[in-house]
């Protein structure tokens, strides 16, 4: 073969050097680059949790329900099963795939339909974990410097604000409304007690302790004495906080929640995407557009995309909860 | 050249007789980690809380745990096991590459605020 023959295969185009579709390179493609998206933000939860490693929330004292199971101390079970589901709906996935190389119209069908219902257990689930968080548990005392105190018992059990603080029933602070007071200022939600009332609460109860954010050496957080408690929170609290947002946290670190919002809020956000996705090629698979097309190429394409939703949350799980 | 799998896994430990029953087997496999992950994870073996490389044992456990079961959902699922070498490296050695990177920096900076703190230079809790 003479080198122009050759340079004539080299650039006459029609080469492909992969061996892989156009369409399925650039899914790779694109996939590279949304896990170096994540990467970046699992990166950022790392820089913050290295700045206030002796600090961090325990992800298991933070996650600690089940649905259906009210005051059983159940950490991580739950992610658990949500990592679970979502790995069963990459395995239906990968089923239609497989069905779709053998032209099996009926058989990709049901599995692109139970990949939809998986993927919608997934999003349920991490809604309800979500309202589980944002409603918070037992309630804490945030201070001046930004730091949350918690309260426990004598064996070191956690103990409810609500549980010890003496409500005051001559509240002379209502929250102010545009309609009553300034009209151009507005002011959000009171917290449900005010320092008054938690540091009555603690001086009647005694054997309520203080829990700083702290880690000690065997990695607990650390406990207060009852004279230490007392004056820290009389001295530096200033604010009774429960649940958390993207100011407050009971759990800890406000930035602990802000992470948790901004990283499983966008991977929630992939995995809606991916249902929507999915059932644009379910209709399509049912309407027959693959089998006359002769291939159920597209079917390859978003499994690729759904597996990597699978992946990012294999990650997820291993910085968020188990790490 | 779609149609064909390679069936094994293990680097050629267990072999599938096809496609589908590979899927299932990998399943299998995934789950078995996830697991010893939970079960690590509440039980928190006292053996592995020392330090090692500025990090508990149990967190590099569950690290390359999770980077065993990402490399079976990729090569397995994502069917990646099948595409050529070349793209193969393209996709696994740039995002591993950058993501190493990025790591090494923000977590050696965090690291280094959080000695700034620790040493009293910045007070941050008033």
């Amino acid at each position: 073969m003479s080198t122009a023959v050759a340079e004539g295969k080299t650039w006459g185009g029609g080469n492909e050097p992969l061996k892989s579709s156009y369409g399925k390179m650039m899914m790779w493609f694109f996939i590279v680059s949304d896990a170096l998206t994540f990467s970046g933000f699992l990166a950022a939860y790392g820089f913050s949790r290295f700045k206030f490693i002796d600090s961090w929330p325990i992800a298991d004292e933070v996650f600690t329900h089940f649905p259906f199971l009210h005051g059983v101390d159940a950490p991580m079970y739950y992610v658990a099963f949500m990592t679970f589901v979502l790995i069963m709906s990459s395995v239906t996935m990968v089923l239609a795939v497989d069905a779709g190389h053998q032209m099996n119209k009926s058989k990709v069908t049901i599995y692109m339909f139970l990949t939809i219902i998986g993927g919608l257990i997934f999003v349920g689930s991490q809604a309800w974990e979500w309202n589980t968080f944002i409603k918070g548990d037992y309630g804490a005392i945030q201070t001046k410097g930004g730091n949350i105190l918690q309260f426990v018992d004598a064996e070191g059990h956690r103990v409810a604000v609500r549980d010890f603080a003496v409500s005051d029933e001559h509240k002379d602070r209502t929250q102010h409304q545009s309609k009553n007071g300034l009209w151009f200022v507005d002011e959000g939600t009171l917290p449900a007690y005010t320092m008054d009332e938690v540091i009555h609460g603690l001086q009647a109860n005694k054997d309520v302790l203080v829990r700083t954010q702290i880690i000690n050496e065997e990695g607990e957080k650390t406990v207060l004495s009852r004279a230490e408690s007392l004056n820290q929170v009389m001295k530096n609290g200033k604010l009774y906080v429960e649940g958390a947002n993207l100011h407050v946290n009971e759990y800890g670190s406000p930035l602990f929640a802000d992470f948790f919002f901004f990283i499983t809020g966008f991977h929630g956000f992939h995995v809606f995407s991916g249902v929507l996705i999915n059932i644009i090629i379910f209709f399509n698979v049912v309407l027959g557009t693959y089998e006359r097309r002769g291939s159920y190429e597209m079917v390859e394409k978003v499994g690729l995309y759904w597996h990597f939703v699978d992946l990012v949350w294999v990650f997820v799980f291993t910085f968020f909860y188990l790490v | 050249m779609a149609h064909e799998h390679k069936l094994e896994i293990f680097r050629g430990l267990v072999k599938f007789k096809s496609n589908t029953q590979k899927i299932w087997g990998v399943l299998v496999f995934l789950t078995i980690v996830t697991v010893i992950e939970v079960a690590l994870g509440i039980v928190k073996p006292e053996s592995m809380m020392a330090k090692f490389l500025g990090m508990k044992i149990l967190n590099w456990v569950f690290i390359i745990l999770t980077i065993v079961k990402a490399y079976y959902i990729t090569w397995d699922f994502m069917h990646m096991r099948d595409e050529t070498k070349a793209l193969q490296r393209m996709v696994v050695w740039t995002a591993i590459f950058l993501v190493l990177y990025l790591l090494f920096i923000l977590l050696q900076e965090g690291g280094y605020v959080f000695d700034v703190y620790d040493n009293g230079y910045i007070k941050k809790d008033f």
